[in-house]
């Protein structure tokens, strides 16, 4: 198979639309043959970060990597950035806003969430300038 | 279980997935806090749930889950079915409020999951 890469752009107005790359990247990986667990993880750490793109980052864009052996995903936005990222990382901790947690998100889980079923995370961020987080799942 | 039988004792309207309502289902979640079905459910298929969005829906599809059930008397709208079919997600609706749809289905044999 050779290196297969997908782009997205998300929109950070729409909540209702929230999800859609998720779903496609996830269908991508079936087709392809992923093994289901690893298919869950990626699908859940791409959701979980494009939830993100939307409630904080004002949207942005998702880029993925698809190899045999590895599964790299990079989520972009240009919103305000993550003051204190060791912060943002503890479970629990959310700035999102009242109307978010309404929907169903903003528990403070969703960073700790992708570390939890990724195998690399790096988190780039500038406050004013915007939030690149890098992941990569490996098929074991 | 039977998403069927789920159906019968929470005394529920189906809103969409009859072609699946026979299939087997063994462990289930209740929760309106997406964010916790994603950081803490592993392999529940059956999500009961008071939250209506389409996130409800995308969240259920990411954990690869069965079946939703939509508790006290909650109706998605027609984006959210839509979605869920699709997604091959099997749609209930009971009126009965979460505690006693959990309870009601865990004495009838449905498990919890292992927990964190």
């Amino acid at each position: 198979m050779e290196l297969l890469s997908l782009h997205y752009d998300v929109s950070g107005t729409d909540f209702t639309c929230a999800g859609e790359a998720s779903s496609k990247i996830k269908r991508n990986l079936k087709e392809l043959g992923f093994p289901t667990s690893v298919i869950r993880n990626v699908a859940i750490a791409v959701y979980e970060g494009e939830i993100n793109l939307v409630i904080h980052g004002g949207g942005g864009v998702i880029d993925v990597e698809i190899s045999p052996e590895c599964i790299s995903i990079v989520l972009a936005d240009q919103g305000p950035g993550i003051p204190d990222v060791a912060l943002a990382m503890q479970e629990g901790y959310s700035t999102a806003p009242d109307n978010v947690r309404q929907l169903g998100f903003g528990a403070g889980m969703g960073l700790p969430n992708i570390k939890k079923y990724t195998d690399e995370m790096i988190i780039e961020s500038e406050v004013g300038k915007g939030t690149t987080i890098k992941l990569k799942v490996f098929v074991k | 279980m039977k998403i069927s039988e789920i159906k019968s004792i929470l005394n529920a309207e189906l809103i969409c997935g009859e072609e699946f309502i026979e299939n087997e289902v063994h462990t289930a979640c209740g929760s309106d806090m997406m964010s916790d079905v994603l950081a803490y459910v592993k392999e529940q298929a059956v999500l009961l749930s008071g939250l209506v969005n389409p996130q409800v829906v995308r969240t259920a599809e990411m954990m690869d889950m069965k079946c939703i059930v939509f508790v006290r008397g909650k109706q998605p709208d027609e984006d959210m079915i839509e979605l869920a079919v699709e997604r091959d997600i099997v749609l209930l609706g009971t009126k009965l409020e979460m505690f006693t749809s959990c309870g009601l289905l865990y004495k009838n044999g449905l498990k919890g999951g292992s927990g964190i």
